[in-house]
Order: structure tokens, then C-alpha cells, then sequence
């Protein structure tokens, strides 16, 4: 290979670029096939979900799992719109509490001198290895002994404080020039009017990232549903598409590939709509 | 930037609280009741070391399955999961923004495929009669006679577990190391080209790694704690608790066993303390190896 043969970030194709394609396309396939399946399998009328032998693509799309999907009630007497309203309320309350904790602690963390400033840096780095399903018993005990158990708070607060969030948010305000909030502060600005006029602006990029970190990972969460709640009515909608697709029903497959389609779907619009934020934002992302 | 004494504290007190009460005391509570005897229901009773002894000597499903099993696992989606997210990241770096950007896309997307979506996907490529996707095309290559049972056959479920797991491992690291390539400064790659590194190689090892520890370092620990949490695909593609015959019984999965199904708290507690420790382990190597040295 030719020398300083690295050429990070070209501007256009080259004859080089070649031999990466050859092995980059069939990996993008395997990793995108599955995808591709389920969502043409979502739209597949009944015939053809048990046809044989089973077609990759559909050829008559239909809606007619989805029409299933929000006709089932699954046994109970709740309906589909209940779940989705509890996710709704659920989402939007998460994102907008961790981004706001994680904004207020990653600004004191980044930009100001406190003695414990170092210590709790490192303790949330270790964190960053904290693996919520192998504590579920204390968190549940935790959970009970304040009181929140069956209420909306038992799905939102565990889940407002992640670590990864302030890491990237924090690492992300540390290039912000403090010059610029020392101006700030030289014409009598206060700290919080500083973290809301002049952080939040600048912090745009980062946010978004922690706002798309948050959504995923209450989006698809069942498990403050199944263990934090027993109320069938407050529970959300991650937890009862689980219960529909666990229903090994004729049509089960077809209204599977349905609920499977609807809870990837925002994740993925998401990312697409915030991608270049995430990606300027992960070029801060190393840790010393 | 110069505040009050107070103000740094105050505007950390929500995080912190948060923090404390769903983080570090959970993790606390774990070592505490890893040495109880905890039923739920009754006051733990100390027993000192028993749990862990009990664990080490006397769980055989424990060291015969789920042991070996969470080693293996481990070690495939972790290091070699890492290894592979920085290769693809590092082949996408030399590649134009628009197929760059659209391939990092296609090859992130698996990571957003949690809980529901990604047990009905493989679900329905592993369906166990010749209606499912991955036996036709088996079949028609010839390479099986008859569909396999995937979910029951315990000789696959811990192979397919890994496929899976390793398929929705390009996540939030992958895209860190990424961004990490594309800032290593061309200047760089043409010093070193001048002071005599010749292959592709050389320019990784000397060049690309130094230049991004911290990334790789961020890359390191998401992939060694995503590796952990995707514990449960095992439970979640076979739909039960433990996997048939503990084939793809993993530690998280003896937890849960343990805590929820048989309620031995105490127990399952110190399974989990020797969970998080195992966890530690592995960031601690990956700490070795990136920690940049200078500051």
C-alpha cells in the first residue's frame, strides 16, 4: 500500500475507496436485512406471512396487521390509546428531566471550581459501567420504600439520571471558551442566567445527543412497566406490545412485525433528523 | 468561571440526588444483602460469606453453564465486538461523507432495535419450521435436510444469542470512535509517512490509536457495558427463564432467576455484586490499555 495511504475524510471517490466497499456493503447488508425483513413483513397480508416458500419482500402490502394490532386489546379491558399515552407522557418527561439535570450538572462540572469537582467527575465516569438489570432487586426496594411504586414517577425517575448523558454533555461544554462567560458574568449575569442564555445555546448538539441516549432508552423500556407497576392502567406501551407478541396467535407474527416496526421506527427518524448533532457531539466524547 | 460557594453545589443537586437514590444506593443495597439470607418478605439474617461461597462451590448450574457462558459471551460481544466497531468505524473514516454517513447509518441502526423490536425480528428469521427465513436459505444451500428448531436446539441458542448480540453492538461507541478518526489531523499521517511508516498497520498502531485514546478509552467502556446488558436476548428469543437447559444462561439472566422467580435476594444480590465486578474487570483492562498517561 502506498505510503501516507490513510486518507481520512476524502472529498470525493477514489480507485483506493474500492477495496472497502467490497467488505463495507455486505456488512451494511447483514446488519440491515433484518430490518428490511420486518418491515416488509409488517405489511404482508396473511397469505403471504405463511407463504412458502417465505418471501423476503412483500408484494401486496397491506395494513391489515396494524388494524389488528389496535384492535386487539390482549385480553384486557384497557385500550391500545391508554398504553400510548402513558409512553407519551412517560417520554417526554424523562428526556426533558435528564437533559435538564445533566445540563445544570454538566455546566457546574465543566465550568465552575468546587472543591468535590473532581471526585464526582470520576465517580460518574464509573458509572458509566452501571448495569441497571443487575441491581433491579435494590432499585426495586428503593423504588417501594419511597413510595412511588404504581405511579407515573415509578417509570420516570429511575431513569432521569444517566451517566452517559452528562459525560458527553459535560465533555461538550468544556470547549465552550470561558471567556465568553466570564463576559457574561462581567455584565452582571448570573450563574443560572449564564447556563440559560449562553450554555444552553452553545450546548445545542449535545443535548440533542442526550435527548436521542434518553429517548432509547425509555422508548423500548419494559422493565419499570412489569416491575415497578402491577396497575395494568399506567403501564406503557413497550410492555404491552411485549404481552401481544408473547400471544403465539395465527396472526401473532404479522401484528409482531407490526408492534416491532412502530417501536423502532421513532428511534430511527430520530437519529436520522439529529445525526450530524450526534456525530459533532461524540467528537468530544473521549474520556482522559 | 467564579461563583458562590454554594452555586456549584446547587446546580448539581438534582443530578446528584437522582443519582444517589437510583445508582449508588441500589449498587450499596447489592453488597449489603449479598450477605443476608432475604426472602422478601422476612428481615435479611446475616450469613456472612455464605452466598459466595455457596456460589463458587455449590451452584452447578452457576459454573457449569453460566459461568462459562458469560465469559464467552462476554469476551465475543466485548473485545471482539469492540475490535470489530473499530475496524468498520476505521474503514468508514477513509470513505466520501455521503456513503459514509449513509453505511454508518445502516450499520448503527441494529443498536436501536431494543427489547420488542429485536426479539420479534430474530424471532421471525429463526422461526423454527421451514417457513422461517433462515431455514429456507439453509435449506435451499443445502446445508441442512431438515428446519431447525433454533429457540429449543441448545446447541445454537448461545451462537445465535451472540450473532444477535454482536449484530446490535455498533452503538454509541462505534459512533464515538468514529467521530474520533475523522479529527485525527492529516498532518499526522503525513509526519509519520516521512519518518518511515510504510504499511497501513504501522499508521494504526503508532498513529490513528494514540491520537484517539480518549475515544477509544469511551469506545472501550460502552462496548464492555453493552455487551452486559444485552444479557437478556438469550430470555427474550427462547421466551423463558432459564433458556432451555441453561443453554445461553448468562449472569443477568441467573439474577433474575434467582431474585424474582425463586425470591433468594440475598443470593441473587451476590450474583450481582460478582456481576458488577466481572463488568469492572474488563474496564479496568480497557483503562490499562487507553489512559492517557500525560495529566
Amino acid at each position: 500500500m502506498a505510503v501516507g495511504g490513510t486518507k481520512v475524510n476524502p472529498k470525493k471517490f477514489h480507485r483506493n475507496q474500492i477495496p472497502l466497499y467490497l467488505y463495507l456493503i455486505p456488512i451494511a447488508v447483514f446488519m440491515g436485512a433484518p430490518i428490511v425483513y420486518i418491515i416488509n413483513h409488517a405489511f404482508k397480508p396473511m397469505d403471504e406471512l405463511f407463504a412458502f416458500p417465505p418471501r423476503f419482500f412483500v408484494t401486496h402490502p397491506s395494513l391489515d396487521n396494524f388494524c389488528n394490532l389496535f384492535k386487539t386489546t390482549a385480553g384486557s379491558t384497557i385500550p391500545i390509546s391508554r398504553y400510548i399515552f402513558n409512553s407519551l407522557i412517560v417520554c417526554v418527561a424523562v428526556v426533558v428531566l435528564s437533559i435538564l439535570i445533566s445540563t445544570m450538572a454538566g455546566f457546574a462540572l465543566s465550568k465552575m471550581k468546587f472543591r468535590l469537582k473532581g471526585p464526582i467527575f470520576e465517580v460518574n465516569n464509573l458509572a458509566l459501567m452501571f448495569v441497571a438489570t443487575a441491581v433491579t432487586i435494590p432499585r426495586y426496594l428503593t423504588i417501594n420504600t419511597i413510595g412511588i411504586l404504581d405511579t407515573y414517577w415509578a417509570h420516570i425517575l429511575p431513569l432521569v439520571a444517566m451517566p452517559v448523558c452528562l459525560f458527553l454533555i459535560k465533555q461538550f461544554i468544556d470547549q465552550v471558551p470561558d471567556s465568553l462567560l466570564e463576559a457574561a458574568q462581567l455584565e452582571g449575569a448570573s450563574a443560572w442566567t449564564i447556563y440559560r442564555k449562553v450554555v444552553m445555546p452553545l450546548t445545542k448538539p449535545a443535548i440533542a445527543t442526550g435527548a436521542i441516549l434518553a429517548f432509547q432508552a425509555v422508548w423500548t423500556n419494559t422493565e419499570t412497566s412489569s416491575l415497578f407497576t402491577s396497575a395494568e392502567g399506567i403501564r406503557t406501551l413497550p410492555f404491552y406490545m411485549n404481552t401481544l407478541t408473547a400471544v403465539g396467535t395465527v396472526q401473532g407474527q404479522g401484528m409482531a412485525a407490526a408492534a416491532a416496526l412502530i417501536m423502532f421506527i421513532p428511534n430511527l427518524v430520530l437519529f436520522i433528523i439529529m445525526q450530524s448533532s450526534v456525530m459533532n457531539t461524540m467528537a468530544y466524547s473521549g474520556m482522559k | 468561571m467564579r461563583t458562590k460557594k454554594s452555586t456549584p453545589y446547587l446546580f448539581l443537586a438534582p443530578y446528584l440526588v437522582l443519582f444517589t437514590v437510583f445508582i449508588i444506593v441500589p449498587t450499596v443495597m447489592a453488597i449489603g444483602l449479598s450477605f443476608t439470607n432475604y426472602n422478601a418478605v422476612q428481615t435479611p439474617q446475616f450469613v456472612g460469606l455464605t452466598n459466595y461461597i455457596n456460589l463458587l462451590t455449590q451452584d452447578t448450574i452457576f459454573l457449569q453453564y453460566v459461568l462459562p457462558n458469560t465469559v464467552l459471551f462476554a469476551i465475543i460481544v466485548g473485545p471482539v465486538g469492540y475490535i470489530l466497531a473499530f475496524f468498520l468505524a476505521w474503514s468508514l473514516s477513509q470513505l466520501p461523507k455521503l456513503p459514509r454517513t449513509i453505511l454508518a447509518l445502516i450499520i448503527y441502526s441494529p443498536s436501536m432495535t431494543m427489547g420488542v423490536a429485536m426479539t420479534v425480528m430474530w424471532r421471525v428469521v429463526f422461526l423454527g419450521d421451514q417457513s422461517g427465513i433462515a431455514n429456507y436459505v439453509l435449506t435451499q444451500l443445502g446445508v441442512i435436510t431438515e428446519p431447525i428448531v433454533w429457540m429449543l436446539n441448545t446447541d445454537y441458542i448461545l451462537p445465535i444469542v451472540i450473532i444477535v448480540a454482536l449484530w446490535s453492538s455498533m452503538g454509541v461507541g462505534f459512533l464515538a470512535m468514529l467521530a474520533g478518526l475523522l479529527n485525527v489531523s492529516p498532518e499526522l499521517y503525513e509526519a509519520a509517512a516521512i519518518d518511515g511508516v510504510r504499511t497501513r498497520l504501522q499508521e494504526v498502531c503508532y498513529i490513528t490509536i494514540p491520537a484517539m485514546k480518549p475515544q477509544m478509552l469511551f469506545g472501550a467502556v460502552m462496548a464492555v457495558v453493552g455487551a452486559f446488558q444485552s444479557g437478556n436476548i438469550g430470555v427474550m428469543l427462547t421466551g423463558s427463564n432459564p433458556t432451555p437447559q441453561y443453554a445461553a444462561q448468562l449472569m443477568v439472566n441467573h439474577i433474575e432467576d434467582y431474585g424474582f422467580t425463586r425470591y433468594e435476594m440475598g443470593y441473587a444480590a451476590a450474583v450481582s455484586v460478582g456481576l458488577l465486578a466481572l463488568i469492572y474487570a474488563f474496564s479496568f483492562v480497557a483503562n490499562k490499555l487507553f489512559a492517557s498517561k500525560d495529566e
